[in-house]
């Protein structure tokens, strides 16, 4: 076992002994089941709708159930995706391990990457639990699996893009719920700033704003449209953020 | 086996230690003394690489810590302030954790596993969860941590805080064990373990080194007089002068109790005999007559609370003499 597969499980180890996934994981299935519910039962309604007017209904359900799904999913990895990395690092320091790791003879790289895979695997399982609801609607009804794919790539590059970030924000700060909050902040104004892109419109400066919000990429994600340019937006994007966590977790040490 | 080259750790304007210059050879036990905030810590988080000095050079094993710290940290054990354990994990885990840390893995983990429980007597607690430890263990667990891979080096921040008495003897023992094998440094406030344990003594005041010596020789070198400390059963009025009319006295304090009297003799005088004879012939009633030699405590307070006291000798002598609970305690079973 390498020091980076030893952090690992560590750290999954860490997870499950602790309440932190049980909650984080329950609250996002239980979303996650809610969510495609309300949708199957509005798309259904739609259907009877459809029934009564033409004599005939055809539904989308890649429209009326899994893009909405999609859509709704991004607010809810932005509550929880924090809260599965506030400690990573946070506890690390008030609980003075800190110290005990930087002087073992694992890489500060090596750490990051450690912890961040920790993190993404317990996401990854959590999201393959939800494979359950487009695996029972297949069975019933017909729909097209390329968006549904798609949405799932979306789901995990944005997740991983979230964890990133919730790991550079642990990395901050001692106290946990200040990690959590610092995560939030962050991730809400990547949101936010691409209303303000749709503001500037079709201008310079509007479109590197709107680039900048990872709301477009996963949009056409989403959409079931692969472009490179979204793709390099993410694998940026987290090359970025776990590049900034190893330099504040270098300059940590000077403190 | 540690070469420390005038090092430097600047905090900002703050100046954490200066121009600090030491060695330890193979085998040898280093104690670090001085006061909180002395910069003790600071030096060792420079050799074992944590951060670098702002100025200087730190070698562990050949290896410079700034340019070769994975070498430095392969070569070296750590215990820092905190006992950096995991609350989540039980002890054989948690030290497994180190020992794939460190690279270890299969049989060889398994048997430093073994040792290093066996050395800090860990077995009975071994598959617990160190969040229910007490503070004793938590603190071997640390030390377990830091023999775990045998390292010839070994930097331990005050390694028996938090253990009861016999817990104290029993690492103590480890730790003359470990010496000869192993280089070591520790840092500690208890004065009788540096004395107990090592074989140099480095004192450190406000980031600088104010003495680097054995214990008995810094002692020596700072002592200025000989002290003998009295008993007297019914001792006259006039005690005082008579005792300090004899040739080589130089002072006499009153002790604590009535009848115990420190004299202070001029260096080289030994005048317990003359004390004695005049005490016996004169039938005062002599209880008890002993030199008192100069504690490490006595060195340490003189050197980091005095030290001006170098170059102002008397005014140093007045104020361990003000205060001569130790001698008085000695004279008191």
């Amino acid at each position: 076992m390498t020091p980076v597969q030893a952090v690992i499980a560590k750290e999954l180890r860490g997870y499950f002994v602790s309440p932190i996934v049980y909650v984080v994981g329950a609250v996002f299935l239980l979303i996650f089941g809610f969510l495609s519910y309300i949708y199957v039962v509005f798309a259904g309604t739609q259907a009877i709708q459809l029934m009564q007017i033409q004599g005939m209904a055809q539904i989308n359900l890649n429209d009326l159930v899994f893009r909405n799904l999609f859509y709704s999913m991004r607010f809810v990895l932005l509550i929880v995706l924090p809260i599965l990395t506030m400690r990573l690092f946070a506890e690390e320091r008030k609980l003075r391990t800190f110290e005990f790791l930087l002087t073992s003879p694992i890489g500060i790289h090596e750490i990051v990457a450690g912890k961040f895979v920790s993190a993404l695997l317990i996401y990854l399982g959590l999201l393959s639990l939800t494979g359950l609801v487009p695996a029972v609607l297949m069975l019933f009804s017909d729909f097209d699996w390329n968006p549904v794919l798609t949405g799932y790539l979306g789901m995990v590059l944005l997740g991983a893009l979230f964890l990133a970030v919730g790991l550079f924000a642990s990395a901050l700060t001692e106290n946990q719920i200040v990690a959590a909050f610092i995560g939030f902040g962050t991730l809400l104004t990547f949101w936010l700033i691409s209303g303000l892109g749709a503001l500037l419109g079709d201008t310079p400066v509007g479109r590197v704003v709107s680039y900048l919000s990872f709301m477009e990429h996963y949009d056409r994600l989403v959409r079931g449209l692969i472009d490179t340019a979204d793709l390099i937006y993410f694998a940026s994007g987290l090359g970025l953020m776990l590049f900034l966590t190893y330099r504040v977790v270098e300059s940590a040490r000077w403190k | 086996m540690i070469d420390v080259q005038n090092i430097t750790k600047r905090y900002g304007h703050h100046t954490a230690i200066e121009d600090v210059t030491f060695s330890v050879a193979k085998g040898e036990v280093l104690a670090f003394l001085g006061p909180n905030g002395a910069g003790k810590t600071t030096t060792m988080r420079i050799l074992t690489c944590f951060m670098p000095p702002t100025e200087g050079t730190a070698r562990v094993a050949g290896f410079d810590c700034v340019e070769a710290p994975m070498e430095v940290k392969r070569r070296i054990g750590y215990l820092p302030e905190t006992p950096p354990v995991y609350h989540e994990l039980t002890v054989t885990e948690y030290l497994t954790f180190v020992g794939r840390l460190r690279g270890m893995s299969g049989s060889s983990l398994t048997s430093a596993l073994d040792r290093s429980l066996e050395q800090l007597q860990l077995g009975s607690v071994r598959h617990r969860l160190i969040a229910n430890l007490s503070r004793g263990y938590r603190q071997r667990v640390g030390l377990a941590q830091a023999l775990l891979h045998d390292p010839p080096v070994l930097i331990l921040d005050e390694p028996t805080v938090g253990l009861d008495p016999q817990q104290i003897i029993e690492i103590r023992g480890l730790i003359k064990n470990l010496a000869g094998s192993h280089s070591i440094i520790l840092s500690t406030h208890i004065l009788p373990e540096a004395t107990a344990v090592c074989q140099r003594v480095v004192i450190i005041n406000g980031g600088r080194i104010v003495a680097e010596d054995t214990p008995e020789q810094l002692s020596a070198r700072l002592r200025q007089s000989e002290k003998i400390s009295i008993t007297i059963k019914t001792p006259p009025s006039d005690c005082e002068e008579r005792l300090r009319a004899i040739p080589g006295v130089m002072n006499v304090f009153p002790g604590q109790d009535p009848g115990h009297f420190v004299v202070e003799c001029t260096l080289g005088y030994d005048l317990r005999d003359e004390l004695a004879r005049l005490i016996v012939s004169q039938e005062w009633g002599l209880l008890e007559l002993k030199t008192v030699s100069m504690t490490l405590e006595d060195v340490f307070l003189r050197l980091t609370r005095h030290e001006e006291g170098m170059s102002q000798p008397q005014e140093a002598t007045s104020g361990i003499l003000s205060a001569p609970e130790p001698s008085a305690r000695e004279a008191t079973p």
